[in-house]
């Protein structure tokens, strides 16, 4: 398949003396979907945010394209999360700033587009997640979940990214939202050529966006493959997730220390 | 444990974290003060500080040097009247105004407005993610937040406090010729009779340098803060409250070392 779009190599990260990521190997291949599924609080925004440098990992290598990207910092780092996309698992729109501002900062910031260009351009993008150019002029406290999460979408996708983070992009939606968001990161993300990369512990999302599943637990990817074999994995954890039973080898520690 | 049974490890280790503490605040303020002279430069950002820091503060910054002015005048009243001195009323509330309560007082009411904003504003940006969010849209969060922030304070500070100088010299002119005897005209002959342009310039600049601390805290505490709802709380309290310490500290020792004469 030659080389991976992003790979992950023995990723570690602890805060304290808690251990969240304990060596995650990961390869996403261009052009792929991946979705990444695992309880909460087994660190999988942690994952993401080691990636775009957000987070330090301790130790292990991230490579995109099959280059050494961990460590990069200042100017560099910022040339390089040009080429990445990232909704948020709570959405992080900029509550002071206007929905079309959210959904074109990163072509006025990064791109140094006008203000007209992109606020033309954000009209174009905001119909594309499906709301009208009025929806441009509110601000993101006034939106409810679901369109927060469009806008949020529309402002990851916005600069056309080669590779797309998604954290839990259906989390706290009705199933018909979370339905409409999943047919839109299927449709942008065929539309851009992207890699994709997602977050989700919802099953359905997961079998309709993902070509690959990786399951984290513990601190590591204990499974991943195509989605067509996640019913026959033969992964007691991996049954266990996808038929959410309480009973099973994953144990739920209440509390998060 | 060993807690309750060594204080020395105990004292050791606040010491520790003391020091660490220290040293995070100063590559803070060292990233800050880069990012203030480092391109691209955010001038909406910049205006929109300037306002809230400046134009907002006004009201507060007046009414105090107003008030601080017509007490002093009075407790100078009293005191220099002990010695039949009170001619010499005008001379030192101009100097204890311009030299000191000036720029400590509306310093200590601006941190009290504008750390805690700038630390609640951080903070909430924070725990949503939002200044991450800024990070993957390939902007510089101490380009874009902070250093409009600590350059509208400190150019906003030592402006304001020249305004609250001229207050507070009303504010003792209103009550030595309302309250007390004072001759209008004769009193404002006398407060710039032996003023010299270093007390108020020595004042200025120290504004100039509190408006430093007051945004460097307020967005070194929201930078950092962590934990919801309750950890933007405090770290609300946290930057008034170093802001502050900050503040009279640094006043002994500017004053210590530079303005002694
Ligand atoms: N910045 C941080 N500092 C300390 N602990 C953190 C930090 N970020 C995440 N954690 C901890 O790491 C664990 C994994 O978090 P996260 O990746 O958000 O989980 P999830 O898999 O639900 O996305 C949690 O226990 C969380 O408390
Ligand atoms: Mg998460």
């Amino acid at each position: 398949m030659g080389t991976p779009k992003l790979s992950l190599e023995g990723v570690r990260k602890r805060f304290g003396s808690k251990v969240v990521l304990d060596g995650v190997d990961l390869e996403v291949y261009p052009g792929e979907s991946v979705v990444v599924m695992g309880g909460s609080g087994t660190g999988k925004s942690v994952m993401l945010k080691c990636v775009l440098g957000l987070i330090q990992p301790d130790s292990g290598r991230i490579l995109l394209d099959g280059r050494d990207i961990t460590h990069l910092r200042g100017r560099e780092r910022e040339q390089l999360l040009r080429r990445f996309g990232m909704l948020f698992q709570g959405g992080a729109l900029f509550d002071s700033l206007r929905v079309w501002r959210n959904v074109s900062f990163g072509l006025m910031s990064a791109q140094r587009m006008s203000k007209r260009d992109a606020r033309a351009r954000a009209v174009d993008i905001l119909a594309k997640v499906g709301l009208g150019p009025d929806v441009g002029d509110l601000r993101p406290a006034e939106l409810s979940g679901g369109m927060q999460k469009r806008v949020a979408l529309a402002r990851a996708i916005a600069t056309n990214p080669e590779i797309i983070f998604f954290d839990e992009p259906t989390a706290g939606l009705d199933p018909i939202m979370a339905d409409v968001i999943n047919k839109l990161i299927i449709e942008r993300v065929r539309d851009l050529g992207a890699t994709a990369l997602t977050i989700t512990h919802d099953m359905a999302s997961a079998r309709k966006i993902a070509d690959r599943i990786g399951m984290l637990h513990a601190g590591k990817i204990i499974w991943a493959g195509p989605v067509a074999e996640i019913d026959r994995s033969g992964n007691p954890y991996v049954e266990q997730f996808i038929h959410g039973r309480a009973e099973g080898p994953i144990t739920m520690a209440v509390r998060r220390q | 444990m060993t807690i309750a049974a060594n204080p020395v490890a105990n004292v050791g280790r606040a010491t520790l974290e003391f020091l660490a503490d220290v040293g995070r605040l100063c590559i803070f303020a060292a990233q800050s003060l880069l990012a203030v002279f480092t391109p691209p430069f955010y001038f909406a950002n910049l205006g929109r500080q300037l306002l809230s820091v400046g134009f907002y503060s006004l009201p507060v910054v007046g009414l105090t040097a107003l008030f601080t002015g017509a007490v002093l005048a009075q407790q100078i009243y009293i005191g220099t009247g002990r010695f039949n001195a009170e001619a010499t009323v005008p001379t030192i509330v101009v100097f204890g105004i311009t030299r000191e309560l000036g720029p400590v007082i509306a310093s200590l009411m601006v941190a009290g407005r504008v750390a805690a904003a700038m630390a609640a504003e951080l903070g909430t940006m924070r725990v949503t993610e939002q200044i991450d969010a800024l990070t993957t849209l390939a902007t510089n969060p101490f380009r874009y937040l902070i250093a409009p922030r600590v350059l509208a304070a400190t150019l906003m500070l030592p402006i304001l406090v020249l305004i609250g100088d001229i207050i507070g010299v009303m504010g003792g002119w209103l009550l030595a010729t309302t309250v007390l005897d004072y001759n209008s005209i004769g009193y404002l002959q006398r407060t710039v009779d032996f003023l010299e342009t270093w007390d108020v310039i020595s004042g200025l600049i120290k504004a100039g340098v509190f408006g430093f601390i007051i945004a460097l805290m307020g967005c070194y505490q929201g930078f950092n803060s962590s934990g919801g709802a309750q950890g933007v709380g405090r770290a609300t309290t946290n930057a008034v409250v170093s802001a502050s310490i900050l503040i009279l500290a640094a006043n002994y020792i500017i004053t210590s070392i530079a303005f002694t004469d």
